[in-house]
């Protein structure tokens, strides 16, 4: 088919062997620049800008060692959480204990979490990894369900519905720092995700990382030359639970609170709404799902009730419409951005653009109208959006919502195909030909 | 060439993040379930305060400024409220209103002492209006948190003066969710009736798991074997309403004694089952006073439904102790304004309102109704309404105490 | 005792029945399709909305036969026109979608009825007890449940076996690329088995919306335990996921009434245990307490030793 041409290529970031050493070496300083630095930037300074690079940071590493599950070993997981709860769980009461006086700073505490995310994956893995595919996702479900109902069964350990609290300033003092501001816990977890971050790529490039990715592409194969599948899927999971309690741990500090929903089925599918929308096939792609997702959460569930059915929206759309994700998105078109066809997809882009901002508009009017009306009856028929004023109780807005909608998809339809041919043009570019023959073939 | 696109959105959503509160008004945090099994009681609390604030607005605000709410949903989870507050917090609330679910109110209790020790000049008071586990008042009190509901043990003992004097009741039987809360209730229920009338069974204690049962005849079924003649309860919300259903299809009959079967779709739920039976102890009810309140009229107005129907008449006086704060204390700075409500009285049409200065409990008058026919307010358009057994003033409602807390200077 | 158990019984046939109408349409979707369909609880509560809507309207009857019809049209639909895009995209795609799904549905049930639970209530037709056992009245309605769900696994089970649709549903079942060759309509026979079941789960959705609250929520109490069901049963069969579903039902009711913990059974054995014992929380849990937990250790188990379940004609 035309359009998936320009996906052809495999995606770059995971199996191939990536650029040189010191070139890889200066992106990751400078990654650790700018995230030393992002706190300061106007606009982030807040205590809120704070809090909210601490959270995007914890749903970082989870997201990343999500991924090592999905993206790398194939491994669709409904029960992740378990390994993020668990090992909040050990970095909270790990705390505890140093609020009691154990002399370690609380620098070190998601050391905690790690542990227990890894004691746990290898003790839920051992049974968990036997088989792969849709049974893999099922019994992943059936053991998350399994321990977040055995949370409130053992009160003592995961403190029932109250949770578990600790305090991250009663603790031995590092350098001077006491953990009280959430500045100063931002860098702790931005040091622990760089380096979570460091070790989970390098681990890509490691004999057992290549493995994973050869029983993704396709464990027969990988049998035959002599690996067990089960074995590497085994390791692939305990390195995932290490990574993800990790997160936890961060998580202990940022809170000080643990409770049983973090080992809940909401957060096993919101990490997989993270990875999968930020793209699984790109290392980074996690990180991308997670920035977002995060910034959803908080920022967009501000201005209107129904975000959460924008959320389900967009994830629908990157299901059907781009399976590689955020990221993917961006390498696509980073293939292209220096060809001269890259000029006339940006037109074609503005093209479809007003048709596409119809459509949405006419949605979300819709979808906001409806919410008001069922959620917050007693507040009356009339609503602003933006700077817009109406009544919603009569039938105008209704119709209009509804025409600009149609009107807008119809549109849409039809400046798709401009797109469409576009990318054709410019992926036939970015391989070497020009203008893409007649049979589209540009060998 | 990934990284540079990361650092790119790093940049972007750094541009359009909002920056930080806007000035002038004085932000207040409600943090409560607004969906899930508790949603009922949530969402009718966030109108119930919101309709008091807007009166307070109208009438100028306090020391001149307006007040915002802003809501956040806790879904009944401490973690998730705990991310909430930060997120209140962060948009510069001042004080914090909470009060389904004393497992969230113990948690944010906690967060704010934090916040306050680690924030000098930034501290914020937590208003409880329904959390009503006793610890908050006792070994987990501080300066910051004011309840404005009676605890527990307070209610228990009015609950429990009643059965005391009723010679037909000899075996009761305790079902309460497991949490901090119901557990409270079930110790205070054993204590209290060992005091009062140690000929009364207590033939079975159950704690079931919080807003997560749908169908509670398997319970009602272990109620009816055990052969209690009484039912205590503090279920509130979506396990009050299923609990009553579920004895009302299985003809359970019983006496019910509850905390909160004032809860929004109770009556309707046990009908012509519950008169004479079901009763509840509150701070108010329909029936309490001849005529209703003008304030109760208005509310309904503005929210009609059977839904909406009034039930918070402890924010009534929440809200006018922290206008008469405010104007106490001239300002509308938390420390001066916690300053000024301690010890503060009020005089109610239901009666005598006073804030503990010792451990910020309120103590107001207790009523323990009946549900009945023939009464002059009805529930839920139902026909049936709650008739008062018993009055309890404020003052005899004091039970004592072992809060030591530390005052800010 | 006698009286507990009896009543414990039907409570646990009753609640087991309705597991099994909500199954046993995902059953027959997850074993023709191998899809993992996480919207199927979604669609239960979609019936219950529905029949709220439609009792409304036009009265509990004819939303009796009206809400699951909606919902086999809406099953319809997200086959026809959402899952078969997903197909060719592999097995992660297409649980992604029904996932996502799930989530959508419930936030559309939102913008339209809100988030609190709606005021649906027994209709008065049948809000009467049918017998007294034991003094414990047995309402009228969970009789109704009863009675359409055994009528319905009749009705299935009838379809199946003694239909040609049914034959060629049954070899679907089992070798769906074999029936494709042999030139029977597979993905128009996708479509049909989604809407049946979807109509299924409407037809549960509108007895569960009158025997639990109608809320948002709703999906997520039932959503985990179908899947145990499913998967406990047995891929492509129905007697499986009745068995299965009876078991679970049974099982959850009875766990309830049980107040003894290991600590009961160390005193009956004379073993010392006291408060100081490491594991002493562990053997203070009652089994009331430990129930919610049995049908995901019998998933996990039934996985690991026996992924075809109980009854199964064919792996997952």
């Amino acid at each position: 088919m035309k359009t998936g041409s320009a996906l052809a290529a495999p995606p770059a970031t995971f199996t191939a062997a990536q650029g040189n050493g010191a070139g890889r070496y200066r992106a990751w300083l400078a990654t650790a620049v700018v995230l030393s630095v992002l706190p300061h930037v106007p606009g982030l300074n807040t205590d809120f800008g704070h809090s909210l690079l601490s959270q995007m940071g914890i749903a970082a590493v989870f997201a990343l060692s999500f991924n090592v599950l999905l993206g790398q070993t194939g491994l669709l997981s409904f029960g992740h959480a378990v390994y993020f709860g668990l090992g909040g769980y050990a970095a909270i009461h790990f705390m505890r204990a140093i609020n009691h006086g154990l002399p370690v700073p609380i620098a070190l505490v998601p050391l905690a979490g790690a542990a227990a995310g890894l004691l746990f994956g290898i003790l839920f893995g051992s049974v968990t990894t036997r088989r792969s595919g849709t049974i893999f996702a099922l019994i992943s479900l059936g053991v998350g369900e399994l321990v977040y109902a055995a949370t409130f069964m053992l009160p003592g350990y995961f403190g029932g519905e109250e949770g578990i609290t600790a305090n991250r300033t009663r603790a031995p003092e590092l350098f001077g720092l006491n953990f009280g501001s959430q500045l100063q816990v931002y860098y702790v977890i931005a040091s622990w995700a760089l380096v979570a971050a460091m070790l989970m790529h390098a681990f890509i490039r490691t004999p057992l990382g290549r493995m994973c990715n050869a029983i993704r592409d396709n464990p027969e194969r990988a049998e035959f030359i002599g690996y067990n599948t089960q074995h590497v899927r085994f390791f692939a999971f305990a390195v995932a639970g290490l990574f993800a309690g990790l997160a936890g741990g961060l998580h202990a500090i940022n809170y000080e609170i643990v409770a049983a929903d973090s080992v809940s089925a909401l957060r096993s599918g919101t990490v997989l709404l993270m990875a999968y929308i930020g793209g699984v096939t790109h290392f980074a792609g996690p990180v991308v799902g997670a920035i977002t997702l995060t910034w959803l959460q908080i920022s967009l569930s501000d201005y209107t009730a129904a975000w959460l059915l924008y959320l389900g929206l967009f994830f629908m759309a990157i299901i059907l419409f781009a399976p590689s994700g955020l990221a993917g998105l961006i390498v696509m078109h980073a293939a292209v951005v220096r060809t001269k066809a890259f000029r006339r997809l940006l037109a074609a882009y503005a093209i479809a653009l007003v048709p596409a901002a119809v459509m949405g508009t006419g949605a979300v009017l819709l979808i906001e109208m409806s919410y008001r009306l069922s959620t917050h009856p007693e507040l009356g028929a009339k609503m602003r959006l933006l700077w817009i004023a109406m009544d919603t109780a009569t039938p105008w807005p209704w119709i209009v919502a509804v025409v600009l909608l149609v009107a807008g998809f119809v549109a849409f339809r039809m400046t798709w195909r401009r797109v469409a041919a576009a990318w054709d043009r410019a992926g036939d570019e970015a391989r070497g030909g020009r203008f893409g023959g007649g049979d589209g073939s540009a060998r | 060439m990934v990284r540079r696109a990361r650092r790119m959105i790093w940049l972007a959503l750094a541009g359009t993040l909002a920056a930080g509160p806007a000035a002038a008004d004085v932000k207040i945090a409600f943090i409560d379930p607004l969906s899930g099994g508790a949603a009922s009681t949530g969402i009718l609390a966030q109108k119930t305060h919101q309709f008091y604030i807007d009166a307070i607005n109208a009438a100028g605000g306090i020391n001149g400024e307006k007040i915002q709410l802003l809501s956040f949903d806790n879904k009944v989870n401490p973690q998730e409220s705990l991310i909430q507050l930060k997120k209140a917090l962060d948009e510069g609330a001042r004080f914090v209103v909470q009060g389904n679910g004393s497992s969230i109110a113990l948690a944010i209790t906690e967060a704010v002492q934090k916040h306050n020790e680690r924030n000098p000049g930034k501290e914020v008071l937590f208003l409880n209006y329904a959390a009503v586990d006793p610890a908050l008042t006792n070994e987990k009190c501080n300066f910051w948190h004011f309840r404005f509901d009676a605890d527990a043990d307070m209610k228990m003992a009015a609950m429990t003066d009643v059965i005391g004097k009723d010679p037909r009741i000899k075996a009761v039987y305790l079902i309460n969710q497991d949490y901090s809360f119901g557990k409270a209730v079930a110790a205070a229920a054993r204590k209290m009736l060992n005091e009062k009338r140690p000929d009364i069974k207590i033939v079975g204690d159950e704690l079931h798991p919080l807003q997560k049962v749908q169908d509670f005849s398997p319970y009602v079924a272990k109620i009816k074997a055990s052969g209690a003649d009484t039912v205590i309860t503090g279920n509130w919300s979506n396990d009050m309403v299923l609990l009553i259903k579920a004895g009302k299809d299985a003809g359970l009959k019983v006496g019910w004694q509850t905390y909160y079967g004032g809860s929004p779709g109770t009556v309707t739920a046990i009908g012509e089952a519950g008169v004479d039976t079901l009763k509840q102890v509150s701070e108010w009810h329909k029936n309490a006073l001849p005529e209703l309140d003008a304030t109760v009229v208005a509310f309904d107005k503005r929210y009609p439904g059977k839904e909406n129907e009034y039930a918070y008449w402890r924010a009534r006086n929440m809200w006018e102790m922290f206008s008469l704060a405010a104007k106490k204390a001239q300002s509308n700075d938390p420390i001066k304004m916690g300053k000024a409500l301690e010890g503060m009285k009020l005089q109610t049409a239901l009666g005598d309102v006073e804030m503990r200065a010792d451990n910020h409990q309120i103590l107001q008058p207790l009523y323990v109704s009946t549900l009945s026919k023939g009464v002059k307010y009805d529930s839920e358009g139902s026909g049936l309404g709650w008739k008062s057994d018993a009055k309890v003033d404020g003052k005899a409602t004091a039970l004592p105490t072992t809060c030591k807390m530390e005052r800010p200077a | 005792m006698l009286e507990l158990t009896a009543v414990s019984l039907l409570n646990g046939v009753v609640y087991g029945l309705l597991l099994f109408m909500l199954t046993s349409g995902l059953t027959l979707i997850f074993s023709m399709m191998g899809v993992l369909n996480f919207a199927h609880a979604s669609v239960f509560m979609l019936g219950a909305y529905f029949s709220f809507q439609f009792g409304r309207w036009i009265g509990f009857w004819p939303a009796l036969v009206l809400a699951p019809l909606a919902c086999g049209l809406i099953g319809a639909a997200i086959e026809r026109y959402g899952l078969r895009h997903v197909h060719t995209k592999g097995h992660v795609a297409e649980i992604l979608f029904t996932f996502g799904l799930a989530y959508l549905i419930e936030e559309l049930v939102t913008m339209l009825w809100g988030r609190n639970a709606v005021a649906s209530s027994v209709p008065e037709s049948i809000d009467f007890p049918l017998f007294a056992l034991f003094g414990t009245s047995f309402p009228a309605y969970k009789g109704l449940m009863m009675a359409i769900s055994v009528t319905m696994f009749a009705f299935l089970f009838l379809a199946l076996k003694r239909t040609r649709i049914g034959l060629i549903i049954q070899a679907a079942l089992t070798h769906p690329q074999m029936a494709g060759a042999l030139g029977h309509d597979v993905p128009g026979l996708f479509v049909l088995v989604f809407a049946v079941g979807s109509a299924l789960a409407g037809l549960a959705g509108v007895i569960g919306g009158v025997m639990w609250l109608t809320q948002p929520t709703l999906a997520h109490f039932v959503g985990p335990i179908v899947f145990v069901v499913v998967v406990v049963g047995g891929l492509g069969s129905l007697s499986g996921a009745l068995i299965a579903s009876m078991f679970i039902g049974i099982v959850q009711t009875f766990a309830v009434a049980v107040d003894y913990s290991l600590l009961d059974l160390f005193r009956v054995l004379g073993i010392g245990v006291t408060r100081a014992s490491p594991l002493y929380e562990f053997y203070a849990i009652k089994v009331a307490t430990a129930a919610p937990i049995v049908p995901y250790l019998l998933l996990v188990l039934m996985l690991i030793v026996r992924p075809r379940g109980l009854l199964g004609t064919r792996d997952a």
